[in-house]
């Protein structure tokens, strides 16, 4: 823990307070945003796009994955891209499955 | 006991030293002994139902009277009941993958072997590795337990496939496997994140990926499968949990009949989406059962070859393609629910491309034996072994690839013979190389090669007369699972002759396993004593370990590394080894 | 025991990490594969079903069950409790329909939205704990710690009367594949967060007593704690949309 200086340190501070106030903006704004009288898909899309953005702030300030080590982002890559595999494939088969009850 | 210098420094009393120890040898063994006796148990439940295959309805002869009085109604007149067959074939399963193979994989194997080839005192996290055991333990307990709870064990398969699992009403026995379901999986993420720590941050000085012996490599890759496959079944467990318990419709569907009765579940849930859940585990859990065999039987053919691997290099890139496709083949166990042509499309071709990684690791393997001057001990027949029936057992499953195929031969024994190729004559056999080739190093004794030779033998005789069989019934449309073996199929009747000789195949194959019960625990004290590199090999726990290891440590001094993994028959040497850790 | 593990307090150089660092992070990656598992089968049942029959249930079948229900004598008592919702669905043809609700969870928005508010406090506040640390200030490190432990219980009160409200509604776990999931991701949240108590609560208890011994592996503990406990909001900040704000 060397590598923090006292400085660096407070002025790390000053961005984590920035952090909260961003988020409590964005908490209000999700919540504003669900009693827009919009259409089902576009209110999906607003919510996630939200909540990506609250959860983006959180890991890469709080949880410093802005500077992490290489191991690290390797790690999370390949988590990432199974849990895209296990939010994607079956929910395509099952729209699939939908579609052919539809027709 | 006067050490009273540091507050680290407790007292090694008998609890601390055997039972709650946090060595990882120690704690090997425990899963290494606790594992076989499962693997025991999931191998009687096999030889009751294969009982009742050859002579259906019969009473199993000398035991039936204590398995009337253990199950009561189940087993009348000590006969094995549809209920009490339904419930050794789903906790066979169980038993067989969750209890027995993959503890004896990674739990014993890894923990015991690879601090010890990476130079390391220990694991990264002694006192997780403890407790990965004992909730590993208590999840057995709870498994075995559900046998003695009224309605008896779970009846639903291995794969406790929704609705069935859920109505099932006769008592908490499913209820059971779901929670020691939930203690197993605990157990092996904990494992998993210290093996991979383990791995990454403890390698000894010079020890670079490339020159990590390839049973390390497997132990890698098996526990990221591990870590991420795992916990999607764990929340499935729960799912299922509530709908057993909260009446919850997670995996219910609407309007679900039975026997023409509407259900009174609210409906609204999806049997497919178990499937899912389940199956995004259950595949890759079929590479946590074959890689570590595949890197036993590496470790021990290039040190009966006395010849570096062929191709070593390319063996660890399809070690990490196969893990990384395997998270993505899942749904081809799922061609007979309604997926569509397109996404069909996708496993089958996903499905196709992971048999590739598998070749080159087998072909690899098998040119190693290439012009090198061969052992044959005991150890080595069995990773020789392995390498055929591996290989029928990959091969036969490239039909079950191919939707169109697999329409024919889904959930028949065609399915059941192609797996067990792979796990039993191919993993377990795998496993047997493995305790002969370690054994020197845990006890510092030999097992008696006479009594090996009687063991591998006659098992790789009936290993193959049971499931040989068992596909040509498959072939025929034998459905899996059936009571009576297809007696009331007037389709099965030409292949029916099939069940007494692979049942008589399974008797053998328990007597077999005698000379092996008794090599074991003879040679523990009685064996030759073995020198501390008893094979002569090249990897750390050999080179730079006693036999057996350091009690707390491994070794006197931290071993350094100055070489590559397998460097056998270096030209220009006095001996064929030239062991890691020895500088130039 | 002469066995000592390197690599606890100081990096391993050619990875830069130390094994709890390193531990945490792989941990955290099968937590968020457990999480996406429920994420995902949130995404398959509702396309599998009309928002209705997802959000409140679905009447024809428990109509259907009522008239079986006989043979069930333990369920009569649960049907009496379903009746009123029960009335809502005979005329819920339409959607918005049940109460007036757009999803069952609406009523708990603004307890959400609090709950929301509470643990990206706490998120804060770990921060400023361990960058007290950096510091060298270990009473201001005890305030913050001190704090996060107080939101967290906060948290859990808040969810307490959430959980009563629902019960009191007549939403319960069976109601719908919503509220089945709702009650089984809240909940397992929840888990999450008295385990963050707990390991908290040691860390600012008697395992601060590692401060006076060894400092750079205590904040070392501090900053893993620190990690798992955003996580723990990280997963809050995903289900609070997802559960509560959709609606179809």
């Amino acid at each position: 823990m060397s590598a923090h200086s006292p400085d660096e340190v407070k002025k790390e501070i000053k961005v984590y307070i920035g952090i909260f106030v961003a988020l409590m903006v964005l908490t209000v704004l999700t919540v504003a945003a669900s009693y827009l009288d919009v259409a089902i898909a576009i209110g999906i899309v607003i919510a996630l796009l939200i909540a990506t953005v609250k959860g983006g702030l959180v890991a890469l300030f709080f949880m410093h994955l802005k500077s992490e080590k290489v191991l690290i982002y390797l790690s999370l890559f390949i988590m990432l891209i199974f849990f895209l595999a296990l939010m994607i494939l079956p929910a395509a088969m099952q729209a699939n499955t939908f579609q052919h009850n539809a027709d | 006991m006067s050490h009273d210098d540091s507050h680290e420094h407790h007292e090694e009393n008998f609890v601390s030293k055997y039972i709650f120890s946090t060595d990882h040898k120690v704690i090997g063994i425990q899963y290494a002994l606790t594992a076989m006796l499962f693997l025991l148990v999931g191998f009687s439940l096999m030889l009751l139902m294969r009982w009742q295959l050859a002579y259906s309805g019969k009473p199993v002869p000398i035991i039936g009277g204590i398995l009337e009085k253990m199950f009561g109604a189940d087993a009348l007149g000590g006969a094995v009941t549809q209920q009490l067959y339904n419930s050794f074939g789903a906790m066979h399963g169980t038993i067989m993958v969750f209890l027995a193979i993959v503890p004896l994989a990674v739990g014993a194997f890894g923990n015991y072997v690879v601090p010890l080839q990476i130079g390391a005192v220990d694991m990264a996290f002694p006192r997780l590795n403890m407790m990965s055991y004992w909730v590993y333990f208590v999840g057995g307990v709870t498994m075995l337990g559900s046998f003695f709870v009224k309605g008896g064990a779970a009846k639903s398969g291995w794969t406790s496939y929704a609705p069935l699992s859920v109505v099932d009403a006769a008592g908490p026995g499913q209820t059971l496997w779901l929670v020691g379901m939930v203690f197993l999986i605990t157990s092996s993420l904990l494992g998993a994140v210290n093996f991979l720590v383990t791995i990454i941050q403890l390698r000894t000085k010079g020890l670079t990926f490339m020159r990590l012996p390839f049973f390390v490599w497997v132990q890698f890759v098996t526990a990221f499968l591990l870590l991420l496959a795992f916990p999607p079944l764990e929340a499935a467990g729960f799912m299922q949990l509530m709908d057993r318990v909260a009446g919850t419709s997670f995996f219910m569907p609407s309007g679900l009949l039975i026997s023409g009765q509407p259900h009174a579940a609210t409906g609204g849930g999806s049997p497919i989406l178990w499937q899912h859940l389940f199956w995004f585990l259950a595949h890759p859990e079929v590479y946590v059962l074959i890689l570590p065999a595949l890197g036993i039987v590496a470790e021990i053919i290039a040190n009966n070859t006395r010849k570096p691997l062929w191709g070593y290099r390319s063996m660890v890139f399809s070690l990490l393609f196969l893990g990384f496709m395997s998270f993505i083949v899942w749904a081809h166990h799922m061609f007979l629910t309604d997926m569509g042509t397109a996404i069909s499309s996708f496993f089958q071709a996903t499905t196709m491309i992971i048999s590739i990684p598998s070749v080159v690791i087998i072909t690899a393997l098998i040119i190693s034996l290439w012009g090198g001057s061969i052992r044959f001990n005991v150890p080595m027949l069995f990773a020789l072994s392995f390498l055929p029936m591996f290989g029928i057992g990959g091969l036969t499953g490239l039909p079950l690839a191919l939707s169109a195929a697999d329409v024919h031969l889904h959930d028949t024994l065609y399915v059941i013979g192609h797996f067990h190729y792979v796990v039993a004559p191919g993993t377990i056999f795998a496993m047997f190389a493995g305790i002969y080739y370690w054994f020197p190093k845990v006890t510092g004794r030999r097992m008696s090669e006479f009594m090996g030779h009687l063991h591998f033998w006659p098992s790789l005789v009936c290993m193959n007369m049971i499931f040989g069989p068992m596909m040509i019934q498959g072939i025929a449309g034998v459905s899996r699972r059936l009571w009576d073996g297809g007696l009331i199929y007037e389709h099965a009747a030409p292949v029916l002759k099939w069940n007494a000789i692979m049942s008589h195949a399974a008797f053998g194959l328990a007597l077999a396993q005698l000379p092996f019960i008794i090599n074991l625990f003879w040679s523990i004290k009685h064996g030759k004593k073995a020198a501390d590199n008893e094979w002569e090999a090249t990897t750390l726990e050999w080179s730079a370990a006693a036999s057996p290891p350091l009690a707390h440590g491994n070794f006197e001094t931290v071993p350094e590394v100055h070489r590559a993994a397998y460097e056998y028959s270096v030209p220009g040497h006095e001996r064929d080894y030239l062991p890691q850790n020895e500088p130039e | 025991m002469s066995v000592e593990i390197p690599y606890i307090t100081k990096p391993r150089p050619d990875t830069g990490l130390t094994n709890g660092k390193l531990g945490v992070w792989l941990f955290l990656a099968s937590e968020v594969m457990l999480f996406g598992a429920f994420f995902s089968s949130y995404a398959y049942l509702r396309a599998g079903n009309t928002w209705d029959d997802f959000a409140f249930g679905r009447p024809g079948i428990e109509i259907a069950a009522d008239a079986h229900a006989d043979e069930h004598a333990d369920e009569h008592a649960e049907h009496a409790t379903d009746d009123h919702h029960g009335d809502a669905h005979g005329e819920a043809t339409a959607h918005g329909g049940h109460e007036g609700l757009s999803t069952p969870l609406q009523p708990s928005i603004p307890m959400a939205t609090f709950n929301t508010i509470v643990l990206i406090a706490s998120s804060v506040t770990v921060v400023l704990a361990w960058a007290s640390l950096l510091l060298k200030n270990f009473g201001r490190f005890r305030l913050y710690w001190g704090i996060t432990i107080a939101f967290a219980f906060v948290f859990l009160v808040v969810k307490y009367f959430e959980y009563c409200g629902k019960f009191a509604h007549g939403f319960y776990p069976k109601t719908s594949p919503l509220l089945g999931l709702y009650f089984l991701m809240t909940f397992l949240h929840v888990i999450h967060v008295i385990g963050g108590i707990i390991v908290n609560g040691y860390l600012l208890g008697p395992g601060s007593k590692m401060w006076k011994t060894d400092p750079e592996r205590f904040t070392q503990r501090i900053e893993v704690a620190g990690l798992y406990w955003h996580f723990v909001d990280l997963v809050w900040i995903f289900l609070f949309p997802i559960l509560y704000l959709l609606s179809g």
